[in-house]
This record gives C-alpha cells, sequence and structure tokens, in this order.
C-alpha cells in the first residue's frame, strides 16, 4: 500500500467552538489504484487531504504516504508527492510555460532539467496552444490542466488532487477524467477528493465515504453498491406473470421476487451474471418477454444507507 | 547551500513580477519625494538643527520614513499570493520555508534600496552631501529595517489572513512609531517625557544613525548602537516570521 492512515484526527478552534473536523480516519489506499475521497462540503474530506499533504500537522493518529513517516518526516514526504488544491495557485502575471520550469526548479531540478520537464509537461497536458500566454487569461478548464501538470513536474509517487472537477463545464470534466487516468497509466496513485457521485463512480477504482469525520464505508464502487442493495432487474412481461414468477423465484440468483403491474422485479447480485440466467430459464417456458431493465443502484444510495440521508441533501443542507 | 539557492530561487520569481509593473517603485518614491519638496522648505527657517544644512538633517530621516512605509505594508501582497493559492503550492514544495521570507524580504530590501538610491540622488540639488562610504552603511541600515518590517508585516499578513485586518493594525502603530522617530523634526526639541518615550523607538536610533552617518561620523555611537538595535530586532522578527510561514495554516 502506498497510504495508509491509523486514526488520523484534526480539531479547529475558534473563538466560538472547536470543530473536530476529522475524528479517526482510517484509510489504506493501495499503489497504483485511483481513489476516491468521497463525502458532502465540510465532511473533512480537505482537511484529511491537508493532513496528509503536510500542510496541517493532525492532532492525532499516524499516517504513512509514500514509505514515510508522515508526522516524523514531511519533508521528504513532499519530495514524493504532488498535490494540486481547489483553487490551484499560479501567479496571474506569468505563463505556463514559466510557472512548469519554475515549479521544476522548487523540487530541486537544475535549470535545463526543469525547462525539458517543462516542455515534456506542454505536450503531455496539451498546453502547448496556450503555453506561453499569462495564466489569468486561461478558461476554468486550461487552469486546471496547468495546475496538474505542475502538481505531477516533479514525476511524484502519489498525487493528491482536490476536487479537481468543481467548477467545470461538462466537457472539461470528461477531459479532466481522462487526465487522471493517463496519470494513473504513467504509474501514479491518485488521490481525489469529490462530492459527485458520478465522479467516484465513474473514475475511482476505490472509495471512502467520509461523513462529519467519520468514514463510513470503503471499497470498489460496485462492491460498496451491492454490498448495499445488489442489482434490479426489472422483466416486463406480457400476461404470464405468474408463470414466470414461479420459474424465477426458487432460482438461486434471485435475491428477492416482487410481481408488479406487467412484470416482475428481481433483486439480484449482480444483473450481469443474472440476465443471462434468467433468459435461459424463462426460455422455452411459453412465458413472453417483452423487456429487461437493468438498474444499479447509485452511490447515493449506498450513502443514504450509511448516513440515513442522500449525498444532495446533506450538500444543501451544509453548504 | 539549499536555503541559499531556494532564497534565490523566490527572490528571482518576485524580482520578475516586480519589473512587469515597474510602476509600484516609482509610485513608492512618490510620497517621500512630497516630503522633500514640500516639507522640506519648512525646515530651512527651523534653527539650531543638527547638522546645519536642513536638508542634511532631513534627508537620512527621510530615508529612514521611507524605508519604514515602502515595506510595512507588503503583506498585502503576500494576502494577494495566499489568496491565489501560491503560498500553498509553494508550501507542498520541499522549498525551505526560512526561503519563502528571505526571498521576498529580498525582493523588498532591494527595492527600497533602488528607491533610496533615486531619492538620494534627488536631494543633492538641494546641497546634500554624503562620503560614499557613509552612504552605504546608511543604506545598510535601510537594509536591515526593510528585512525587519518585511518579516513582520508577512507574519501578520499569514495570521490575519485579512486586508481589512492587516490595515488598521499597521496604521495604528505606524503612525506613533514615525512620530516618535525624530525623523520629521529632531526630538531634541521635545520634552523630557516624549525623548524618553523615543529612546524606546528603535527607528529613532535609526533615525540617529543615518543622520551621522550623512553628517560624516561614522565612528558616532548612534551608529553602532543603532546597526545593533535594528539587527537583533531583524534577527528576532525573522525567526518568527519564518516560523509563521513553515506554520500549518488552515
Amino acid at each position: 500500500m502506498i497510504i495508509e492512515t491509523r486514526g488520523l484526527r484534526k480539531s479547529f478552534r475558534s473563538r466560538k467552538a472547536t470543530v473536530d473536523a476529522v475524528q479517526g480516519v482510517d484509510l489504506v489506499v493501495e499503489e497504483g489504484e485511483i481513489f476516491g475521497f468521497l463525502g458532502p462540503n465540510g465532511a473533512g474530506k480537505t482537511t484529511t487531504l491537508r493532513m496528509l499533504a503536510t500542510l496541517i500537522t493532525p492532532d492525532g493518529g499516524d499516517a504513512t504516504v509514500a514509505g514515510v513517516d508522515l508526522r516524523r518526516s514531511p519533508g521528504e514526504v513532499r519530495r514524493r508527492i504532488g498535490y494540486v488544491a481547489q483553487g490551484g495557485g499560479t501567479w496571474d502575471e506569468v505563463t505556463a510555460r514559466e510557472e512548469l520550469a519554475y515549479q521544476g526548479r522548487l523540487y530541486g531540478l537544475d535549470r535545463a532539467t526543469a525547462k525539458a520537464r517543462a516542455a515534456d509537461a506542454l505536450t503531455a497536458f496539451q498546453l502547448e496552444a496556450f503555453a506561453d500566454r499569462k495564466c489569468k487569461t486561461y478558461s476554468g478548464g486550461q487552469r486546471r490542466r496547468v495546475d496538474i501538470a505542475l502538481g505531477v513536474i516533479h514525476r511524484p509517487k502519489v498525487v493528491f488532487l482536490d476536487e479537481p472537477t468543481t467548477g467545470l463545464d461538462p466537457q472539461s470534466r470528461a477531459h479532466m477524467w481522462d487526465e487522471v487516468r493517463r496519470l494513473r497509466e504513467n504509474g501514479m496513485t491518485v488521490f481525489i477528493t469529490t462530492h459527485y457521485l458520478d465522479e467516484a463512480d465513474a473514475l475511482c477504482d476505490r472509495i471512502s465515504i467520509i461523513d462529519n469525520g467519520v468514514i463510513v464505508a470503503e471499497g470498489t464502487p460496485t462492491e460498496l453498491k451491492r454490498e448495499v442493495a445488489g442489482d434490479v432487474v426489472t422483466v416486463g412481461l406480457n400476461g404470464s406473470t405468474r408463470q414466470a414468477a414461479k420459474l424465477l423465484e426458487n432460482e438461486a440468483y434471485v435475491r428477492k421476487l416482487e410481481t408488479v403491474d406487467a412484470g416482475v422485479r428481481l433483486y439480484v447480485d449482480s444483473g450481469a451474471t443474472a440476465i443471462p440466467q434468467l433468459l435461459r430459464t424463462l426460455d422455452g417456458s411459453g412465458v413472453v418477454l417483452g423487456s429487461i431493465e437493468l438498474h444499479r443502484p447509485s452511490l447515493d444510495d449506498v450513502f443514504l444507507a450509511k448516513t440515513g440521508r442522500s449525498l444532495r441533501d446533506a450538500q444543501t443542507s451544509q453548504s | 547551500m539549499k536555503l541559499v539557492r531556494d532564497t534565490w530561487l523566490v527572490f528571482v520569481r518576485q524580482m520578475a513580477l516586480v519589473l512587469r509593473n515597474p510602476v509600484w517603485l516609482i509610485v513608492g518614491v512618490m510620497q517621500p519625494l512630497y516630503f522633500l519638496l514640500l516639507f522640506g522648505p519648512l525646515l530651512k527657517g527651523v534653527p539650531n538643527l543638527p547638522g546645519g544644512n536642513a536638508y542634511q538633517f532631513f534627508v537620512p530621516g527621510l530615508l529612514v520614513q521611507l524605508a519604514m512605509f515602502g515595506t510595512m505594508f507588503v503583506g498585502f501582497a503576500l494576502i494577494a499570493e495566499l489568496r491565489a493559492g501560491i503560498i500553498e503550492r509553494m508550501r507542498v514544495t520541499p522549498v525551505s520555508r526560512l526561503a519563502l521570507l528571505l526571498g521576498r524580504s529580498g525582493r523588498d530590501i532591494v527595492t527600497l534600496l533602488a528607491q533610496a538610491a533615486i531619492m538620494t540622488a534627488l536631494s543633492l540639488p538641494f546641497g546634500l552631501r554624503v562620503r560614499i562610504g557613509d552612504l552605504l552603511l546608511a543604506f545598510a541600515m535601510l537594509g536591515l529595517i526593510a528585512l525587519m518590517l518585511s518579516a513582520i508585516s508577512y507574519a501578520l499578513a499569514l495570521k490575519l489572513r485579512s486586508e481589512d485586518a492587516l490595515a488598521p493594525l499597521i496604521n495604528a502603530v505606524s503612525m506613533p512609531v514615525l512620530l516618535l522617530s525624530g525623523i520629521l523634526l529632531p526630538m531634541q526639541f521635545g520634552p523630557a517625557w516624549l525623548r524618553t518615550l523615543a529612546k524606546w523607538n528603535p527607528f529613532s536610533w535609526a533615525a540617529d544613525g543615518a543622520r551621522a552617518l550623512f553628517n560624516g561620523h561614522p565612528g558616532d555611537p548612534h551608529v553602532w548602537k543603532a546597526l545593533v538595535i535594528l539587527g537583533a530586532l531583524t534577527v528576532v522578527a525573522a525567526i518568527w516570521s519564518a516560523r509563521a510561514f513553515a506554520r500549518s495554516v488552515r
């Protein structure tokens, strides 16, 4: 594993009250995966991320990042990780090419190497078209790509991306997902925070869900969804509902069966394997199939099951 | 070695940003220039000014004032950088925290000394005369003031993180410090209690030291005392500020 935390804690004291932002987080991130840290705003995602990126010191707990003890040698952790803040961090008056070379220098590269790395990054992230324009002229999507290129200029083992697609239009978002996948293909472990369910689902190999500073679920998106609900297959039938129900209800792969208006609804572990089996079962029985619909539970169902409220509601109530 | 390299890196970038928009360099000279042109003549009529020529008395103090007001407000630029995420981006790199401070303060020192050189040159037609060695020592003193005050300004900016909190604080402190420095008129003119207060003001020592240098008395005890006082305060300020750069901020 490339990141491991045990009981990571952080509280913030303000004049009025103490906020326990992160209350004992245990995480395991494996090398080479895209790990998603999902939760509503204010759940403790960014605080955890900032602890792992050495920006704030934990109040308690331990963590190993890229093989280094976070609390004992934060300097060594910095050399091995990249971090891209939600808002980025470029000077308005400077160009992407200058920023990339400068970032390389900050990581200790000599001038020539930094320049060469900058040129490579401009190609890899397709920034050449605007590389010599000032950063203040960039669109949101362009700026995010520059931010990410800056975060990985020193080829870190792990890169932390804080809400990399927040505020982007759908096209830039899709582009950003491709970039994140490309980082993984280049051997990097990517740790991203997000409050978008679809993003966690589509992009991440594994996710942890955090709410009110506590991890409430962890696993691959598929596992998590299956654990909560399984898939739902709705079979539309022309009349022979009772016969179909009788045929299907004792099949091993059917967890639960309900008859509905024009067919049956089956709760199964995996729709992908259940559908061929149920087709075989019904085939030749005289039951006329009208339609088959597969509903996969969303991560919102998972969030709902774990916290008792929908992520979308949590979002609006806290922000 | 790494500290020197990192400081240079930060300094070069900061300097490049100033040179891309050099108008601020000029704006910084405007205020002392007004003092030179519109306040200096008033001093001509003041009897018993130490040093004889009014400008021989006034210009060294004016340079100390320039050093104070030119660097006290540099924290505002840092708040803008904080807001843009630049400081955070730097803090996740292995770059030295002390270099984040020293590179910026280096920019402030260079900017200040350029302005001070302009002011000195503009004062020559008014009859100011100073030996080059003494001038360089005086500029070293100004450099110390710039390092100290920029470090304090940056530390306050990192702690307050808001222009609205920083501006009133600096204004509240800067005025009494200026008035108690003897820059505009010599403190010897004042009553005993005012002179006692001024003794506790390091910038009063700086103004006296700079005057001694401009009048060709580098051996005057005010000179080494000013350098020691400013040097000690600068070290304390730099340590405090570097810690603020290193400290985790929310």
